[in-house]
């Protein structure tokens, strides 16, 4: 189908994209890589809309190092975030994660900012940031702030951002030299949502895990902390964080999958994730 | 600042495709391969699903492959945009346009400049690539005709021979 009427305009700077934002009170929306975004117009999913296009804000792109954090722009594109070796040494979930964001003619168009935006249950990218403990950096014409990841997705395709607010950037802790990152995937076809997924961070010593954090996506509104599974493995019983997921999980049964499998493949990703850090951490 | 006033309808711009230069003035929502078919004539690349999944509209913006269907015209100003017709042109893909044909990679053609330009980005990154690696690289890209066997065969042949070559 083709899109219904739109409305654009060129963004020349930051400034500029957020007064015209904050102008068009609830009228406009950002375009950023589009990926989600020109679908829902063509399918028209989206009502008739006007687009403040923020592609010529090169500020806005790009990983740099800030001392224990690494700081990821916006409008840094997920092929970027495949390849930039900032993100491999000191985030690599980041870049395991954008590899299984569907197809490479997409990932050089799609950005951080607009996935983590968009907030769709399924993606891989707001769980990271769940899991790796990140601040989103949100700026309005007169304001910025960082909000913790875990507080920053509210419900279905819901996020704390104001009308007037765009993230101008994520800050990541970067892993320390103990850290292991791991995220898996179950899809149907290989590009697709995942049916269940995850992200594991940990501290491995020997067969131990420390400072676990285990993010589930797709398996509810928003990526879903497994507090019971990971005091269990602080405990070093992996049997037991795999039941503890199902106090931790409420999974969805859809045409995709039942709850009743989503939950029994969250216990097998788990399974895996943990067999892959031990592995990396030099354990078996 | 007037929010209105601001935000257009149509929009002008000016980029390259095919190497010619190419002025217009387009609808704000019109992407990438509808401006290319029904503005320009190139009819090479192919509107499918128009959500993306389909691969049929593949094409090169700026030197990276990207959904044709997912790109507004509106974005483009200054781009250098290249099509299975430019390509043709040029010759750089003839080695796989060669072997697609030897392979009978293709029934219907639909799918073939979308497949086209996802192999190319591969057969550039050099190396030898498994054939697990070539259908996670194609993954994106749908065949109704073919099963996909023949389009892994045909990018094999031709990875294997730039290696062979070396």
């Amino acid at each position: 189908m083709k899109a219904t009427r739109v409305g654009y305009w060129r963004a020349d700077s930051v400034e500029a994209a957020l007064g015209a934002l904050r102008s068009a009170a609830g009228s406009a929306q950002l375009l950023a890589g589009g990926q989600s975004l020109v679908a829902s117009l063509n399918l028209r999913l989206a009502d008739e809309t006007n687009l403040i296009d923020i592609n010529g804000l090169t500020e806005l792109e790009g990983v740099s190092d800030e001392g224990d954090r690494i700081r990821v722009g916006a409008l840094t594109r997920h092929r970027t975030l495949e390849t930039a070796p900032l993100v491999a040494s000191s985030a690599p979930a980041l870049a395991e994660a954008a590899v299984l964001i569907a197809h490479a003619a997409i990932r050089t168009r799609g950005t951080l900012g607009g996935s983590l935006a968009y907030a769709d249950p399924a993606a891989e990218l707001p769980a990271c940031m769940v899991a790796l403990e990140a601040d989103i950096v949100a700026r309005s014409a007169d304001d910025r702030r960082r909000i913790p990841a875990e507080s920053f997705f509210e419900g279905l395709f819901q996020t704390a951002l104001a009308e007037d607010e765009m993230i101008e950037a994520v800050e990541v802790p970067k892993a320390g030299p103990l850290e292991r990152q791991v995220v898996l995937e179950l899809a149907r076809r290989s590009g697709d949502y995942a049916m269940v997924g995850l992200v594991l961070r940990a501290d491995v010593e020997g067969h131990a895990l420390a400072r676990s954090r285990i993010a589930y996506f797709g398996l509810g509104a928003v990526p879903v902390l497994a507090r019971g599974a990971m005091s269990a493995l602080e405990a070093g019983d992996l049997d037991a964080a795999v039941a503890a997921l199902a106090q931790d999980l409420d999974p969805p049964s859809d045409l995709h999958a039942s709850a009743e499998y989503r939950l029994h493949l969250a216990g097998v990703l788990l399974r895996r994730a943990v067999a892959r850090a031990r592995a990396e951490g030099g354990s078996t | 600042m007037n929010a209105e006033g601001m935000f257009r309808r149509q929009v002008e711009v000016a980029l390259t495709v095919n190497g010619e230069p190419v002025e217009a003035r387009v609808d704000a929502g019109k992407h990438l391969v509808d401006f290319l078919r029904l503005d320009l004539g190139l009819t090479g690349s192919h509107a499918g699903c128009e959500h993306g999944v389909c691969g049929a509209c593949t094409i090169r913006v700026n030197g990276e492959i990207v959904r044709g269907c997912l790109v507004l015209t509106a974005q483009l100003d200054g781009a250098e945009v290249w099509t299975v017709e430019g390509v043709s042109e040029t010759g750089e893909m003839r080695a796989l346009q060669d072997a697609f044909v030897q392979r009978n990679a293709l029934q219907c053609g639909f799918c073939t400049p979308g497949m086209l330009f996802a192999a190319a980005e591969l057969v550039e990154r050099g190396g030898r690539p498994s054939r697990e690696e070539i259908r996670e690289h194609m993954s994106g890209n749908y065949c109704r005709c073919t099963g996909y066997e023949a389009i892994i065969d045909a990018i094999e042949q031709v990875t294997s021979d730039q290696e062979g070559a070396r």
